[in-house]
């Protein structure tokens, strides 16, 4: 169902609407609409929580691509074996019979502005009072030559969750002795600072875990990475011999991929790979770029306090598409970041307390069974950015029982942010 | 199973009422024990050492054992022989509450009904807990409860003072928390605790009493609990802002 827009409206009734005896229409017209494009980790969330703490006073519209969304969390632990595809795979149902949002499927391709409207691909429109933008990424596919849309088709890059993930599962699971896969790493800023090298552990824990005795050579272009020491002890202690990470100093360069030899050349050698994961740079998801909101980084900037888009007052970009400054792209960060953005438009619109920002994270990763890591952080706005106020992250030497409760505390994370998002 | 905090963590207490009290609250254990021996003859005698591990199910909620307190659910000391919805200071459904004003008083048999399907067995309590489906799970897990019960009985419904956070809890519990605040800062922590008051791997704080409430994020303050993620969201947390908390947790409703 498409509402009329405010032109629509206009050139049907004409100016006259009040005095032609409308009102219960204009009443109707006047609750104020929030439109959110993107159902995953910030826009699921800022739709729950407009219809929630709005008390029905705000109209909710989620627009997203897909009807039923899966979550790139707990992907590679489904990679590993440890979930099933249906239980990381969520819908919308309850945002819509418990919450009252109106949820669209469908492609949104650009925003009229001026005229306050979400154009969507089947030539539809929908207005908005208060726009959130919450489309995730899109990968620059040329920054690594050879790679392309269709090239994922046979080497996959499974940074967006739902039939790449599967595609990547199948062909690991078709891994045989001897065999090597071959991980191109993207750089920085990217989703999920440590989801590469979560990914690295689940690969190698399957082939473990079938007695598959095969490689991961990790071919990263940045010179260290998130959660490194930790990543590195526990490939060693788990992994011995199975993982080798090649820095940039030692490949000196990532020339260009080859899907169908199933080749990676870098400036010290030409790797081969039975599998490729190539995980291309990346950029915010296009509507972003169509609406005019990003800057040179290719993300969009906003006000740190609010989350409000510094070009257009009327939109609110969270998620990975922004440039949250010190937060790194993550679910947590963009539910986090949805809260904000939505006590600020509700501000905006139905008038109620608008308290200080607080943003905070937090990344789990696996290596192994019931050995569990993790990093974190709270953050408040400071000149003019989103700062870090404290934070930690696990320490090798841990306990078998620390790590094994820090894991569990991911299967709690996992089940209460979806709870979060989809009610 | 266990989950990463400690289930028998307890604030340590002096034990109210001393030993006058607790011989008194002996005897009268002990009297309702006799009539249930006879009624519970059907409740298979259980294996208490794997009922102990099986509490763990329960742990996230309830406390029992010498100063056990009310947590989202109410303590369970001198539980067998308890009258149903009956511990002072803890909040009962109206269910639970006319459960226990009808006579009904806890045995090991209506312990194992009750945890099998708690919503069936008293419509309309309020405890959130799926149930025990098992019923050599039920009867380890009652057999443990009755050992406890029986070494710890019943503090005649006083909770146990908490005297380990005297400057803190307590200064904050004189704070009129702002549940509005409350509520938004509450969507931080609804990110990892379940709002609906379930717990899948980190402890329900749904309806959680303010005074356990602020004595458990006193002690992430105070590096006695160590959990990292918790001492991460605490350190930045000023009193007002607590107390803002502690107001909206203990009046939210599990569902
Ligand atoms: C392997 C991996 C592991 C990860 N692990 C973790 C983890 O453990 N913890 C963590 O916190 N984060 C993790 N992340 C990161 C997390 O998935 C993202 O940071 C998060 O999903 C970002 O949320 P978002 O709302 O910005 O975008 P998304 O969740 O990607 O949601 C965007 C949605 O919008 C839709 N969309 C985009 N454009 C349009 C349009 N124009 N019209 C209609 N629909 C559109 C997309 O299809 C998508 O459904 C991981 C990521 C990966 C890849
Ligand atoms: C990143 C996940 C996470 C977030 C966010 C979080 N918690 Fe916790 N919380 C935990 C975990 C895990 C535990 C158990 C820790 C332990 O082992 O001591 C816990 C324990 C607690 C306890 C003690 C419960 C008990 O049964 O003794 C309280 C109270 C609490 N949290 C309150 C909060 C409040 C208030 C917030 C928001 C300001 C919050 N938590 C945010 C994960 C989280
Ligand atoms: C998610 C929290 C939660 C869990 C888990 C839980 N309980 Fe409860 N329990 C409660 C609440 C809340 C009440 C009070 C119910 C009411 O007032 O209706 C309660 C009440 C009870 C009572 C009645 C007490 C009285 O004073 O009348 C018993 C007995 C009990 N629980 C035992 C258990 C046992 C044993 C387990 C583990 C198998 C368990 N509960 C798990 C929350 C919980």
């Amino acid at each position: 169902m498409t509402k009329l827009t405010r032109r629509q409206f206009g050139l049907l009734t004409g100016a006259s609407a009040a005095a032609l005896g409308f009102p219960a229409l204009l009443r109707a017209q006047t609750k104020p609409r929030v439109v959110i494009v993107g159902g995953g980790a910030g826009g699921a969330t800022a739709a729950r929580y407009l219809a929630k703490d709005g008390k029905g006073e705000i109209d909710v519209t989620l627009i997203d691509d897909s009807d039923k969304f899966t979550t790139c969390f707990f992907s590679n632990l489904y990679l590993g074996g440890y979930r099933d595809f249906d239980s990381i795979t969520h819908g919308y149902d309850r945002l819509q019979s418990d919450y009252g949002v109106t949820k669209l499927t469908g492609m949104a391709v650009s925003v009229d502005r001026a005229a306050k409207t979400v154009e969507m691909a089947d030539g539809t429109s929908v207005a908005y009072d208060r726009l959130i933008l919450s489309p995730g990424i899109d990968l620059i596919w040329d920054s690594v030559p050879g790679y392309s849309k269709e090239a994922a088709e046979i080497a996959p890059h499974a940074w967006q969750a739902g039939p790449q993930t599967q595609l990547l599962k199948d062909k690991l699971d078709a891994i045989t002795s001897g065999q090597q896969v071959v991980m191109v790493a993207p750089p920085n800023p990217y989703r999920c600072p440590p989801g590469p090298y979560e990914r690295v552990s689940m690969m190698a824990h399957l082939f473990k875990s079938k007695g598959v005795d095969a490689k991961i050579i990790v071919l990263d272009p940045k010179e260290k990475f998130s959660k490194q020491g930790l990543f590195m002890a526990g490939w060693e202690k788990y992994y011995p011999g199975m993982v080798e990470w090649i820095g940039p100093d030692v490949h000196g360069g990532i020339k260009g991929v080859d899907v169908n030899a199933g080749t990676v050349e870098t400036d010290l050698d030409t790797f081969n790979g039975d599998l490729l994961n190539i995980i291309p740079a990346q950029k915010a998801g296009e509507i972003a770029s169509a609406a005019g909101l990003t800057d040179d980084s290719g993300f969009c900037p906003i006000v740190a306090e609010s989350m409000r888009s510094t070009i257009d007052e009327n939109i609110f970009v969270i998620g990975d598409a922004s440039i949250a400054g010190a937060m790194p792209k993550s679910g947590f960060s963009a539910n986090s970041q949805a809260k904000v953005a939505v006590m600020n438009i509700r501000g905006d619109l139905t008038g109620s307390k608008v308290f200080p920002a607080k943003y905070s994270n937090t990344c789990w990763s696996l290596i192994e069974t019931d050995d569990g890591v993790k990093v974190g952080a709270q953050y408040a706005p400071q000149d003019g950015k989103i700062a870090s106020t404290s934070s930690f992250i696990s320490e090798n030497g841990e306990s078998e029982a620390v790590r094994k409760a820090t894991y569990e505390e991911s299967l709690g994370w996992y089940k209460g942010i979806t709870t979060d998002m989809f009610g | 199973m266990g989950t990463g905090y400690s289930s028998d963590r307890k604030i340590s207490g002096s034990l109210a009422g001393g030993i006058g009290s607790r011989a008194i609250a002996m005897v009268l254990a002990a009297g309702f024990l006799s009539v249930q021996a006879a009624m519970a003859t059907d409740l298979p005698e259980g294996d208490a050492s794997r009922g102990e591990k099986l509490f763990s199910a329960c742990a996230g909620c309830h406390q029992v054992g010498e100063g056990a307190q009310n947590k989202v659910g109410p303590h369970l000391d001198g539980l067998i022989g308890r009258t149903a919805g009956s511990v002072a200071g803890f909040k009962y459904s109206s269910a639970m509450r006319a459960a226990g004003e009808a006579g009904m008083t806890w045995t090991a048999a209506n312990i194992a009904e009750y945890l099998e399907k708690p919503r069936e067995f008293i419509p309309g309590n309020r405890m959130s807990y799926r149930g025990m489906p098992r019923a050599k799970d039920r009867a380890d897990l009652v057999s443990w409860l009755k050992q406890i019960s029986q070494e710890t009985p019943g503090q005649a419904g006083a909770t146990a003072e908490v005297v380990a956070a005297p400057g803190f809890a307590d200064v904050v519990m004189q704070i009129e928390g702002d549940p509005e605040y409350g509520e938004y800062l509450a969507g931080e922590c609804v990110t990892c605790h379940q709002a609906s008051g379930h717990a899948d791997g980190i402890p329900s704080i749904v309806g959680l009493p303010k005074k356990y409430f602020l004595t458990a994020l006193f002690e992430y303050k105070n590096n006695v609990r160590t959990n990292e993620v918790m001492k991460l969201r605490v350190q930045n947390l000023t009193n007002e802002e607590l107390a803002a908390l502690a107001a909206y947790f203990e009046n939210l409703e599990p569902q």
